[in-house]
């Protein structure tokens, strides 16, 4: 299990993880689920387009997931942002149909992209992924407080003269990052798994930011470990076993919302997530 | 006109299957998508897709037509979702996706397991992305029967439901049953999305939801005009996409067509962006407020 060969396997996954806990926190927090699901569906259509040019795959992801998250930023000033956002993902995921269909070899490697290729991951890809990921990190760093402040409070942060808009560009931009560097590992429909989910029960653990961060990055970390290690033992491909851990541990917090909240005042409301969480 | 309808056009049994079912489907999207974009729930309606992958998945691997699986997952999703709250702004969103990131994980493992026992390996292919030139024709009087059913539905609780889409609280005070009505929507979505999942492909279909319901609205701000528009939009895309799929494979030596849920969805965008081009510069909360006056006018 700790071979040389899976070595690469353990360290993209552990990079992945702490990305899509740090960009996921701020995905639940600004409730931008579903651009967090349609980025990397639509990159998937860019890992499509670059197996067909012969390119390395993960340049297809990065333009493919730029394109879209610049497009879902543009188009949502004039329109809802769901419908937009929902246009723009079965545009790019057209396309990919149309790539894939173009393409001789399209059954496994449909497979791998949408739903992760546990032992592909070779080291030509270990390194853009080491450094989007440090980019990644560095950036959210970089604008993580006035990033906190727009996702929580935007009105405050226009009225102290942070523009929002530009703030939801750059976080969308960050998470396109993040996003073309997970697709090989976890597959193009369970990147979002590891973001919300983690990020989500991170939220019934502490209400603090900063903490919540760490929490749901050590939460995306464990759940990585765990699917890589099951992956290995039975076969079974990583996404099934990241998208089931990862909703136990949201189900995990919820319960522990309940119980404490049973404990301290009885129960008295449904809603398990806290609306002010920050 | 020879070059516009390649030979064997119409004769072709695949051909009509596609037509009949695509129209079925085109209409019955169209319809209720309307009625997704003007409550907010696009998420939802793809989330609804993605969660029948995993019963496409399922049937295929035990050997069933693809559309029960649809069907059956796409209603468990939509009850639910119902269960965990979807009605409420905040904090849905978040657990809309978390039951979607497990579903997607066991259609993962259904695929995988069902390109381990059987030896196609284009299930995922059709699951995912649809192709109507296969549609079993068996299936056909089903797919026309729930898509009339869910139409019926909307039809009959057309007026109710715009009201509690638009005014939850005004809906309740005059004695809706928002909850139930909501969840007879929902079963309404999870129909028509497990119908163009059968057409254009779970991960596709909600081009055919979203797309032309969000022109249609862009162009006129009444909702029964708005759907009526929708269906025709809709209904255009698909006919024009299964022609153009049809006409494909003459393009090219090599025999092979381009897929017909790639044309679907390109049409549907074209017209979206059309759109654009019709009516430029209409603020979003200044075009929803309106729609709202005018319903609750009308109501």
């Amino acid at each position: 299990m700790f071979s040389s060969l899976m070595m690469n396997t353990w360290i993209a996954a552990s990079i992945v993880a702490v990305i899509a806990g740090v960009t996921g926190f701020f995905a639940v927090l600004r409730g931008q689920s579903f651009a967090a699901h349609a980025i990397p569906n639509g990159a998937f259509a860019g890992a499509a387009g670059a197996g067909l040019l012969g390119l390395n795959v993960i340049w297809g992801l990065a333009v493919f997931a730029l394109a879209g998250a610049l497009g879902i930023g543009a188009l949502g000033r004039r329109a809802r942002q769901d419908v937009v956002t929902a246009l723009v993902l079965v545009l790019m995921l057209g396309t990919g149909a149309l790539f894939l269909s173009l393409s001789t070899e399209y059954a496994e490697v449909t497979y791998s992209l949408l739903f992760g290729e546990v032992f592909g991951v070779s080291p030509a890809v270990l390194v853009p992924i080491a450094v989007l990921g440090a980019v990644s990190v560095a950036a959210i760093a970089v604008i993580y407080r006035p990033l906190l402040l727009a996702s929580a409070l935007p009105e405050v942060a226009d009225a102290r003269g942070v523009s929002t808009r530009r703030m939801e560009v750059c976080f969308l931009v960050v998470m396109a990052l993040a996003t073309s560097m997970t697709v090989p590992v976890v597959g193009a429909l369970l990147v979002f798994a590891l973001m919300i989910g983690p990020a989500a029960a991170a939220r019934s653990f502490t209400r603090r930011p900063g903490a919540a961060v760490a929490v749901a990055t050590g939460i995306a970390l464990v759940t990585v470990w765990v699917g890589i290690a099951l992956s290995y033992r039975t076969n079974w491909p990583l996404g099934f076993y990241v998208g089931v851990i990862a909703a136990g541990f949201f189900l995990l917090g919820q319960g522990w919302t309940a119980v404490r909240r049973h404990g301290v005042r009885g129960r008295t409301s449904a809603a398990p997530v806290p609306a002010d969480a920050c | 006109m020879h070059y516009i309808f390649e030979p064997g056009l119409f004769s072709s049994g695949p051909v009509r299957t596609a037509v009949l079912v695509g129209t079925v489907v085109a209409v019955t999207s169209g319809v209720i998508g309307v009625l997704t974009v003007i409550r907010g729930q696009s998420f939802a309606g793809h989330s609804l897709a993605d969660v029948a992958t995993t019963g496409g998945a399922g049937a295929f691997l035990i050997g069933v037509d693809q559309f029960w699986g649809f069907l059956l997952a796409g209603v468990v999703g939509a009850a639910i979702m119902e269960l965990i709250g979807v009605q409420r702004r905040r904090g849905r969103d978040v657990a809309t996706g978390v039951v979607l990131g497990a579903a997607l994980g066991a259609a993962a493992l259904f695929l995988y397991l069902g390109t381990q026992t059987s030896s196609t390996t284009g299930a995922s292919f059709t699951i995912l992305f649809g192709s109507m030139f296969v549609i079993s024709p068996d299936t056909v009087p089903a797919l026309i029967a729930s898509g009339i059913v869910a139409l019926a539905v909307v039809a009959v609780l057309s007026r109710v439901l715009l009201l509690a889409s638009l005014s939850p609280d005004l809906a309740a005070a005059r004695g809706v049953p928002v909850r139930a009505v909501g969840m007879a929507y929902l079963m309404a979505l999870a129909v028509a999305v497990s119908l163009s999942a059968v057409a254009i492909g779970a991960v596709l279909s909600t081009a055919l939801l979203i797309g032309p319901a969000a022109t249609a609205l862009r162009v006129t701000k009444r909702p029964g005009l708005a759907m009526a528009a929708s269906a025709l939009t809709g209904t255009a895309a698909t006919w024009l996409g299964i022609l153009l799929a049809y006409d494909s494979f003459y393009w090219s030596s090599s025999g092979r067509g381009w897929p017909v849920s790639f044309f679907i969805v390109a049409l549907v965008l074209i017209a979206y962006l059309l759109s654009y081009a019709r009516r430029p510069g209409r603020g979003r909360r200044d075009g929803r407020s309106t729609r709202a006056r005018k319903v609750l006018v009308e109501a």
